[in-house]
């Protein structure tokens, strides 16, 4: 039986891994190819990577730690962040990511995803979709969240999906940072409306907001600062979420 | 060990890895514009595709509908059936003497004759082979480099065959 995924991510910024209390005040946090190489070793079923640095300096130095991780992380890595257009895509997916995430680039061009997937095939194009509520629905949001794009973020799930993605990456922007839980009403709205798999993102606080996450139809969780902080180990929500009689690798 | 896309390279290994992150169109394309084909074909050394790598040893892809390298019998197809596609992530690959739960990240399956199937893997209630050999020539459907401890012992197997 396919098992539910679950998948820590990690800032990168130049290479190294980072925390950030806020955008403004970023903490390096070491290598993210030993982070990674941990995470696998205690479990997770899949990292990610998400560049948050501009600039070519540290893109080369985002290529050569994916050239690091393909050697010694045994586990899919995908890798999102910076990724404007096929030709960066490739870029990532030489260097050894197995999966490529794009966010902004889509929403101002959405032909991108149609020719990322014709080129590498939809299973390694991952559409990234930043949502708020607005209005009773949610607003699909660009450059981290900050940009509102007045695209319903559930018609832009659907539009992304049709033009090729091979998954989705859906993170609440309310839910985020809160350890609250996820935002299930909109991980449920758009697994409703999407015939592909759906990564939901934003609010996990504890091994029973992933549970919550992945009983909405969605196909795995992602978490950042529960995993990093070290409040759960990835084991330790996998069996929590196991024991709820949900599909896990153990 | 290396990476090469080299038919002199790929006539004098010992072992060749066809990989797969991809699609079948492009790929065929890819591997015909640099003779790759013909070497794959002419190579006596045991081969293994992996992922679209085990798709392109077949006859013909629905994926892009195009012909593949047709060095073992059978087809491509679109896995239509399933809830959501592409299967992405952890499953059992049942039979091959030991159990394993390993990645598969693809939307297109092969269908083929029994007799290639070494073992398979349960997509929403229908059979697909995920372990095929025949001869010099096998092919895995997940990415067992991506597959943690299972995925590795199967890569030792292979080397050690």
């Amino acid at each position: 039986m396919l098992r539910k995924r679950v998948i820590p991510c990690l800032d990168v910024r130049g290479g190294r891994l980072v925390k950030g209390i806020n955008f403004e005040s970023l903490r390096d946090c070491g290598d993210p190819v030993d982070a990674a190489t941990r995470y696998a070793a205690d479990g997770a079923d899949e990292i990610v990577w998400l560049n948050i640095a501009a600039g070519e300096e540290s893109w080369t130095a985002l290529l050569r730690a994916v050239e690091r991780a393909a050697e010694t992380v045994d586990v899919p890595l995908c890798v999102g962040g910076g990724v404007s257009g096929a030709d960066d895509g490739r870029e990532l997916l030489l260097a050894g990511a197995d999966k490529i995430s794009v966010n902004t680039a889509p929403l101002d061009r959405p032909a991108l995803i149609a020719e990322l997937a014709d080129r590498f095939g939809s299973q390694c194009v991952v559409v990234a979709i930043d949502a708020a509520r607005r209005n009773g629905g949610w607003e699909a949001h660009a450059d981290g969240g900050r940009r509102p794009t007045g695209r319903d973020a559930v018609a832009w799930a659907r539009e992304a999906a049709g033009l090729g993605a091979g998954e989705l990456l859906v993170t609440s922007i309310d839910s985020d940072g809160t350890h609250g839980g996820y935002d299930l009403e909109l991980l449920r709205a758009i697994c409703e409306v999407v015939r592909v798999p759906v990564i939901a993102s934003g609010g996990a606080g504890r091994p029973a907001d992933i549970t919550a996450a992945l009983e909405t139809g969605a196909s795995a969780a992602l978490a950042a600062s529960i995993f990093h902080d070290g409040t759960y180990p990835i084991h330790q929500v996998k069996r929590e979420v196991a024991a709820c009689g949900l599909p896990i690798r153990i | 060990m290396g990476v090469s896309g080299d038919p002199a390279v790929v006539a004098g290994a010992e072992r060749l890895v066809l990989p797969g992150v991809g699609a079948a169109a492009p790929a065929m394309a890819a591997l015909r514009d640099r003779g790759l084909d013909r070497a794959l074909a002419a190579s006596a050394a045991p081969l293994m595709g992996v992922c679209l790598g085990m798709q392109l040893l077949f006859r013909h892809s629905d994926e892009g509908d195009v012909d593949c390298l047709g060095l073992l019998d059978g087809n491509v197809i679109a896995i239509d059936w399933a809830e959501r596609v592409p299967h992405m992530g952890w499953n059992d690959v049942v039979g091959d003497g030991m159990p394993a739960v390993c990645y598969f990240a693809h939307s297109f399956a092969v269908d083929c004759d029994e007799r290639l199937v070494a073992a398979r893997t349960t997509i929403d209630g229908r059979e697909v082979p995920t372990v095929v050999r025949w001869g010099r020539l096998s092919g895995v459907q997940f990415h067992p480099e991506k597959s943690a401890s299972d995925g590795r012992r199967m890569l030792e197997r292979w080397l050690a065959a």
